[in-house]
């Protein structure tokens, strides 16, 4: 596979492994153990069935006939928003608990955003009666309140991030501290395909689930296996990375990103990390990411917590940098607009970040016979109190 | 290699080292800390570059790099603050950072600067050894920079011994399992790993660094070292109220009375 992670943990000139000695032991732990006990029966089985009987999979293809109507298009939703705890997120999560308990570990440690990550880590961990510590933002605490109930509900213990932005970042920096401070019994569950190699490619592996399933399904419905455009937003880009997975070889696929803009590329409020980033280093992966001429990293802003994270993974850079997938920055507005669309045109709500997914059919002229999937990651639940905000406009 | 190093680990003194971070408290506090520093008898300074995202790094260093940024420190500035500081400081200055802000500013640029301005060596928490010996050895090498690697309690043996051949002109031991940050004490598990990595017989004179705050816990780890490194004991004691040079004359006292 030309995308493939090399065997030094790169995507061209993106990826490896920049972190302290400190973390060096576990990070190669798990480097040396991630393909060989992934690839075992046991854990396929395992893995394969949870998917099944209590995630809910395979998640529906959904052909939507009035948005299909409204932009003159073919567009099909793949629809992560109905997977077990609303979100693609748990598909990752479900991989990497059967990962921490074949490697003997005890307690769970994760970064959450939009607090999805977070709840599909709490879930997993309920489910294998781990310990569960969730490292957020104190600003996406506030915003993301209905999952932080959710985490405590499920028993684990939400740690408030009170560095820099106080949001997905700065909750990242937390859990890797956390990380150098307890090497022995601890296992990260890094939420996106980003961090130091193996995780970019571990998680893009889990998530690959995603085309795995498209391919079948598209095959009995249209009768031919892959679509022309494949639809997806980036944060980290664990979803995109799902959706993107069996079909990065095939160049009849057109691969489109959708970042957050927030208030928009030329203002200092976004999140648009493939237009406003350069090459440098972020949470031990060489990647683009938003920063000063000094190397200081930017802080984001997004509407919506799950994209506000200042760099994009090492697999999504590569494919910015080598022309493979394009990428359109969607602002807060626009999101908010496509959520509105959604929800009264096809009666799903769907998550924040997903709906700048959605905007991408407004900003791209689609021919009438072109097969478009979209990957609708997460459903609208945890952003109701911002849509409330929002309702009269809407009316 | 680097001069000023060449003799400090001979005699068998124990050194007391202190890092600080550039532009703290206030922007132009740099030069003057420098200056009390050598004038109370500290053998060598880690001159820290504050980063957005120190991931190694506790809340006391986290926030003293974010003041720091926030009052305006940048690269260009450090450098011409040292050049500054070395008119009248002549003690070794390691130079501790992250590698993204050396990727922006450009390798060679850095060295070049490191050079001019009068760092002799570099500690890099973030480069990996095998890219380090891979891409970047040669350029430090040819600038004649020294660059200290850090071992940890869970440094396997093949590691350590890698880190004591790239290291020059000590080896930096981590105490323990944790970020920087002051602790009040040593512990046993530690003491033990202490004695296990002296007793390999390393090349490298080793700095003991992370969670070393006191008398007691400095005079601790120089027992099984060539001496120790204090961090965030010291950015506490600039931080309080008060001239700083009477803090930090203050604060090396109650280190070494
Ligand atoms: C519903 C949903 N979609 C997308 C994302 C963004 O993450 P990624 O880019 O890794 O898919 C998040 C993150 O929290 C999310 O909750």
């Amino acid at each position: 596979m030309q995308y493939a992670v090399d065997e030094k943990g790169f995507y061209g000139e993106f990826g490896g492994a920049f972190i302290p000695e400190m973390l060096y032991p576990n990070v190669e732990e798990l480097r040396k153990s991630y393909l060989e006990i992934s690839a075992t029966p046991s854990f396929k089985k395992e893995f394969d069935d949870l998917l099944k009987h209590y995630v809910g999979r395979p998640t529906p293809l959904y052909f939507a006939k009035k948005l299909s109507e409204k932009y003159g298009t073919q567009v099909y939703l793949k629809r992560e928003d109905l997977n077990h705890t609303g979100a693609h997120k748990v598909n990752n999560t479900i991989g990497q608990i059967l990962m921490a308990e074949r490697m003997g570990k005890k307690r769970i440690i994760a970064e959450t955003g939009a607090g999805q990550h977070g709840v599909a880590t709490a879930t997993v961990c309920a489910l294998k009666g781990l310990e569960c510590i969730v490292y957020m933002g104190a600003v996406d605490i506030e915003r993301q309140a209905p999952n932080v109930a959710r985490m405590k509900m499920l028993g684990a213990e939400v740690r408030p991030a009170l560095s820099g932005s106080k949001t997905l970042k700065d909750a990242t920096n937390e859990a890797i501290r956390d990380w150098i401070s307890n090497p022995e019994d601890t296992f990260y569950i890094i939420g996106s395909v980003v961090g130091p190699h193996p995780y970019p490619d571990m998680v893009a592996r889990f998530q690959s689930v995603i085309s795995e399933e498209i391919k079948k399904q598209l095959q009995e419905q249209i009768g031919r296996d892959y679509p022309d455009y494949i639809l997806a937003c980036v944060g980290g880009g664990s979803n995109a990375a799902g959706a993107f997975y069996h079909y990065l070889d095939d160049t009849r696929v057109q691969l489109f990103m959708a970042e957050a803009a927030g208030h928009g590329i030329d203002t200092n409020m976004s999140a648009a990390t493939s237009v406003l980033g350069t090459e440098g280093i972020i949470h031990g992966s060489r990647t683009l990411l938003m920063q000063t001429k000094d190397g200081q990293i930017i802080e984001p802003h997004s509407i919506s917590a799950g994209l506000d994270y200042p760099g994009i993974g090492p697999l999504h850079a590569h494919l910015i940098k080598s022309g493979r997938a394009r990428s359109f920055p969607i602002t807060d507005k626009e999101s908010v607009d496509a959520s509105f669309m959604l929800s009264r045109l096809e009666g799903i709500i769907p998550a924040l970040e997903s709906a700048h997914a959605l905007t991408i059919l407004e900003k791209y002229d689609f021919k009438a016979d072109d097969i478009v999937v979209l990957n609708l990651s997460g459903r609208g639940d945890k952003d109701l109190g911002t849509f409330m905000k929002y309702m009269d406009e809407y009316e | 290699m680097n001069k000023k190093f060449e003799n400090l680990f001979e005699d068998g003194k124990k050194l007391l080292s202190i890092y600080i971070t550039a532009g703290y408290p206030s922007l132009n506090d740099t030069v003057p800390t420098l200056i009390a520093l050598e004038k109370n008898g500290v053998d060598f300074v880690e001159i820290g570059m504050p980063y957005s995202d120190p991931m190694a790094d506790g809340t006391t260093i986290q926030q003293s790099s974010e003041k720091a940024i926030k009052n305006g420190m940048h690269l260009d500035l450090l450098f011409s603050q040292i050049k500054e500081a070395r008119k009248s400081v002549s003690i070794p200055f390691v130079y501790m950072g992250y590698l993204n802000q050396l990727m922006q500013y450009g390798l060679d640029k850095f060295c070049q600067a490191c050079v001019d301005s009068g760092i002799d060596s570099l500690i890099i928490p973030d480069l990996p050894m095998e890219v380090y010996a891979e891409e970047h050895k040669a350029i430090f090498e040819k600038y004649n920079l020294g660059l200290s690697f850090l071992i940890s309690p869970q440094s396997g043996e093949k590691r350590i011994k890698q880190a004591d051949d790239l290291s020059y002109p000590f080896l930096y031991q981590v105490s323990s399992n944790a970020i920087t940050g002051a602790s009040s004490k040593i512990s046993d598990v530690q003491l033990d790993y202490f004695k296990r990595i002296e007793e390999m017989k390393l090349k490298s004179p080793k700095m003991i660094g992370f969670g070393i705050s006191n008398k007691e816990t400095f005079d601790q780890a120089c027992e099984r070292a060539s001496g120790a490194i204090i961090g965030s004991a010291f950015i506490k004691a600039v931080s309080q109220e008060g001239d700083l040079e009477n803090n930090i004359g203050q604060f090396i006292k109650s280190i070494r009375e």
